[in-house]
């Protein structure tokens, strides 16, 4: 059997500086500045997320076991969705923005225009690893920049998929894929970027915003938290239980940013929940939940002790109220939920990420949005309820990337909303125009005519000038004319 | 001086304070701002006098620069308030049955600003504006290196503004590290990039937001215009004299440089023989009285530190070239500026200078007036710095954009949920295309999707 391969260079800091240079000098030749340039990137990704659906949706399923219609609609589907918007949008988006100017500057005119920042660095994590892989170069591309895509090594099949992707149907010239592991990242991150776009973990985004730091490069930050889900007494339980379900299980099972993470709600709450979640639960998945095919599996045997471990853990053994069932061999775990773990459990303080469900009760359902805040900020916070007062009290008291009343996850869909993080959560926000924005640099623009220079802004200083400069900043006509004439307003 | 345990727990009760959501209401956030209207108004005088006294600055250049802008600033503030505070509706889908969005703009919390000294005042004052416009607790850390003009802001913040929610911590080097230490949810920083590179480092801790505005090498870039460059060094001499008189050290309309350290830093961009001897007017350095006369170089060498350096004192080195349109590569060549100048008529140069180079911003036929603009965004890109304020863009620095999204219960995208089939695929990628006619024909069964393998 003859295997044929190519000798695989180490990408190292040589390497990784020689492309950062190579796509620099391309950037600044002009080629992106073009609205054709773009517009053709973007109809290519459109192209190639067509043609090639099926060897996405099977790199999805060889790493996440990931159901192909969880890939088709929550990855492709979104992902073509940003690029048409983009196409639609791009030529209202690179105009200029006129602004108004005052009199302190008159006469003038002024803009603001958008800009390319230059060569930009996104690197994506495994759990929606391609539309989060190109989602932000979507952005990235309609803004004009040069961009490297880092993909995640723990998906490993749509990495690999993406760098033949990206290499057939892009301008390779100034869009790259660089796979690899931590010695390739910590080669990029060693080189000056105009942004880093990360979306992974606070930790690692800690090592970016450092590595950042060094050439005063700014990061936005997609990061995590423990989104909670409160549930009111007078919500519709069964609709509430549905579209928890969808928010948790149907996302990747769980290893979604936005999943639900925790419920809080109050006692008599809680046991009617749990019975509406395994009625849901059961017309979703069927009887044999752990095996079921329209769930992904947990990604790897890493996160599947992780969480494992959470189960196990002395505090909340005899809280398993549904599920529990693992599969080591397959890394499965089936839809599991817990009721009344303690304040301190390990699953009620780290990011759960998988498809266990603790449920936290409290005394009054007010109580839950001090639970809340006494947490991190998360990245999202949902509420099911119908009662007014509650949902205007959740918007004000609640600080999270964003809120959802009455459903999961699909605040996610609105692209004209800010998706992004806040405190813990991350930094920085995009989807629609906002991916644009986030990768421009917004260039204030100010045009004077030579005619009407004010002699009162130059020395010698004199308190008549004083005067004048008082009225004109006031923006007074009248004092103006005052000042003029030599007298005085008061 | 606050002793660290002192300092853990001031800032403690400003959180609390925070949480407690009065900075929230727009009521305090006017008070506040009326409050520093009148500490402007009334403390003028003071302010001038610090201003004198830490910079030799004149109290006319004073108003134009600091209080002035700052007045301005604050009324804005105030009549815009109610505007920036308002939420916005965010524009969905039709497919969105019954769903409504919107964002709303909620304060970060606590935020420090950290200033530089050669606008004391206008540097602290204008994102403190956005701060508390935004509804922030804030802590200043003013430069130590104007001391009496930190003094006064001290004084004066804590007796016109809300002592729980605003603080002013002076103090040198130390102080600033032991404040970066802390939590904040803003770090707003003002000076040189190589402190921006610690404050950065710092808040990667607690990811902390930062805003850097950093500096550079501005350049203006000169056309012909009317005539060659030596008559334009002379039109500048004349025009020096007119505005500083004879001997410039006498009038007092010309501020002195900060301290000793920096007037050694610019005497020594000047001693190289090369750079010496391409000086055309002035050059004359007064040490004991902290003052250097305006000085301009003709094409010193383009390695030398004048060259390379932010200068950030009186000298003005002009570089000649072949043609105008060679400052775009010259700019180009080097780091991203805070601002471009750029004096021309021809719109072509024009059009080059804005498509061709980056920078914070760039000016046509003027300088350093695009900072009181309140429409534009003040702030850099590259090694000058990023993020930006002034206007409503100080009050965005300042708060984080929440997104709501309100949905009823009555209606429902049957086909989001599983168990999966093909029919519910075909539905959701009608939707997602918001294909409504796609829809329906799918619904009526009227619509083939084309064939896809399930051979998973």
């Amino acid at each position: 059997m003859v295997s044929v391969e190519k000798e695989m260079k180490v990408f190292d800091l040589e390497a990784a500086s020689s492309m950062v240079k190579e796509l620099r000098d391309e950037f600044l030749s002009g080629k992106t500045r073009s609205y054709e340039w773009r517009v053709t990137q973007l109809k290519n990704i459109i192209k190639m997320s067509e043609d090639r659906e099926q060897d996405i949706v099977k790199a999805l399923h060889s790493d996440l076991g990931k159901p192909e219609f969880e890939s088709s609609i929550y990855e492709i589907s979104m992902l073509k969705n940003a690029c048409t918007l983009a196409i639609k949008k791009l030529k209202q988006w690179m105009k200029p923005e006129k602004v108004k100017t005052s009199l302190t500057s008159f006469p003038s005119s002024a803009e603001i225009v958008s800009e390319p920042l230059g060569v930009v660095l996104v690197i994506s994590p495994w759990n929606y690893p391609f539309l989060l892989s190109i989602e932000p170069v979507v952005g990235a591309i309609a803004a004009g920049n040069a961009v490297v895509l880092k993909p995640s090594e723990i998906a490993p099949a749509t990495s690999s998929l993406l760098a033949k992707l990206v290499g057939e149907y892009l301008d390779n010239s100034l869009i790259r894929v660089v796979e690899g592991a931590v010695a390739e990242t910590s080669a990029l991150l060693e080189q000056k970027w105009d942004k880093i776009f990360y979306t992974g973990n606070s930790r690692i985004g800690r090592i970016v915003m450092a590595a950042a730091a060094k050439h005063l490069t700014p990061v936005l930050l997609e990061l995590g938290g423990k989104c909670p889900a409160v549930v009111d007494s007078s919500t519709n339980l069964k609709v509430a239980a549905r579209r928890i379900v969808a928010g948790k299980w149907g996302c990747n099972n769980g290893q979604t940013c936005v999943a639900v993470d925790y419920i809080l709600t109050t006692k008599d709450v809680a046991l009617k929940l749990v019975d509406a979640l395994k009625h849901e639960l059961e017309g979703f998945y069927g009887k044999n939940q752990l095996e079921s095919k329209d769930r992904s599996r947990i990604v790897n045997s890493n996160h599947f002790a992780r969480l494992t471990k959470l189960l196990d853990e002395d505090k909340v053994s005899g809280k398993i109220v549904h599920g529990g069932e693992r599969d080591k061999a397959n890394l499965k775990i089936a839809p599991t939920i817990l009721l009344d773990v303690p304040r301190d459990s390990l699953i009620m303080n780290e990011e759960i990420f998988g498809p266990l469900l603790p449920i936290f009760t409290v005394e009054k359902v007010e109580n839950s949005f001090d639970v809340i805040n006494s947490g991190t900020k998360p990245l999202a916070a949902y509420l099911f309820s119908d009662n007014k007062k509650l949902k205007e009290q959740f918007v004000m008291a609640v600080s999270a990337g964003g809120l959802l009343i009455n459903d999961t996850i699909i605040h996610l869909t609105v692209d004209a909303l800010p998706f992004g993080g806040v405190q813990e959560s991350g930094m920085g926000a995009y989807h629609g125009k906002f991916s644009f924005d986030a990768f421009s640099h917004k260039k204030a623009v100010l045009y004077r005519s030579f005619a009407g220079d004010a002699p009162v802004r130059y020395p010698p200083y004199t308190n008549g000038k004083l005067k004048f400069m008082k009225a004109l900043m006031s923006g007074s006509i009248l004092g103006v004319i005052c000042a003029l004439f030599g007298w005085s307003k008061n | 001086m606050e002793t660290w345990r002192d300092l853990e727990r001031d800032l403690e009760d400003m959180r609390e304070y925070y949480r407690h959501g009065k900075t929230k209401e727009a009521s305090w956030r006017k008070s506040q701002l009326k409050g520093l209207l009148t500490l402007l108004k009334e403390k003028e005088g003071d302010i001038f006098k610090a201003l004198k006294q830490d910079l030799g600055k004149h109290h006319v250049e004073a108003f134009r620069d600091e209080i002035g802008t700052l007045t301005k600033t604050v009324n804005t503030a105030l009549e815009s308030l109610k505007d920036w505070m308002s939420s916005k509706t965010a524009k969905l889908p039709r497919i969105a049955l019954q769903t409504s969005a919107e964002i709303v703009p909620e304060p970060l919390g606590l935020v420090l600003i950290i200033s530089s000294w050669n606008f004391p005042f206008g540097l602290s004052l204008e994102p403190m504006i956005g701060a508390l416009a935004a509804g922030n607790t804030v802590v200043l850390k003013p430069s130590e290196l104007a001391p009496a003009c930190a003094s006064l802001l001290a004084n004066a913040i804590s007796t016109y503004l809300d002592n729980k929610a605003v603080k002013v911590i002076q103090g040198g080097p130390s102080v600033g590290e032991q404040l970066l230490q802390q939590r904040w949810d803003k770090i707003f920083f003002t000076g040189s990039a190589h402190v921006g590179r610690i404050v950065m480092s710092a808040a990667v801790k607690h990811l902390t937001p930062v805003t850097l505005e950093l500096g550079g090498k501005c350049p203006a870039v000169l056309d012909s215009l009317s005539s060659s460059w030596d008559m334009k060094v002379e039109l500048m001499k004349n025009i020096i004299k007119e505005m500083f008189g004879e001997n410039p050290k006498e009038s007092h309309s010309i501020a002195r440089i900060i301290n000793k350290q920096h007037l050694l830093r610019l005497k020594n961009l000047l001693k190289d023989p090369h750079v010496d001897a391409s000086i055309v007017y002035g050059g004359s350095v007064d040490e004991d009285n902290l003052f250097i006369e305006p000085t301009i170089l003709v094409d010193p060498p383009l390695q030398a530190a004048i060259m390379t350096d932010e200068v950030f004192g009186p000298l003005l080195p002009i570089i000649t070239l072949e043609k105008i349109e060679d400052s775009v590569q010259f700019i180009n060549s080097r780091p991203k500026a805070l601002a471009i100048y750029c004096f021309t008529k021809n719109k072509t140069l024009q059009r080059m200078m804005i498509s061709e180079t980056s920078s914070g911003s760039v000016t046509f036929n003027d300088t350093i007036i695009q900072y009181a603009a309140d429409t534009l965004p003040f702030g850099g890109v590259g090694e000058s710095g990023f993020g930006r304020y002034h206007g409503k863009f100080s009050f965005d620095t300042f708060s984080h954009e929440k997104a709501i999204t309100r949905r009823s219960f009555l209606t429902d995208l049957w086909f989001r949920f599983p168990p999966w089939n093909n029919y519910k695929l075909q539905l959701l990628e009608s939707a997602f295309n918001y294909d409504y006619l796609g829809l329906v024909l799918v619904i009526l069964g009227l619509k083939r999707h084309r064939q896809r393998s399930a051979g998973i």
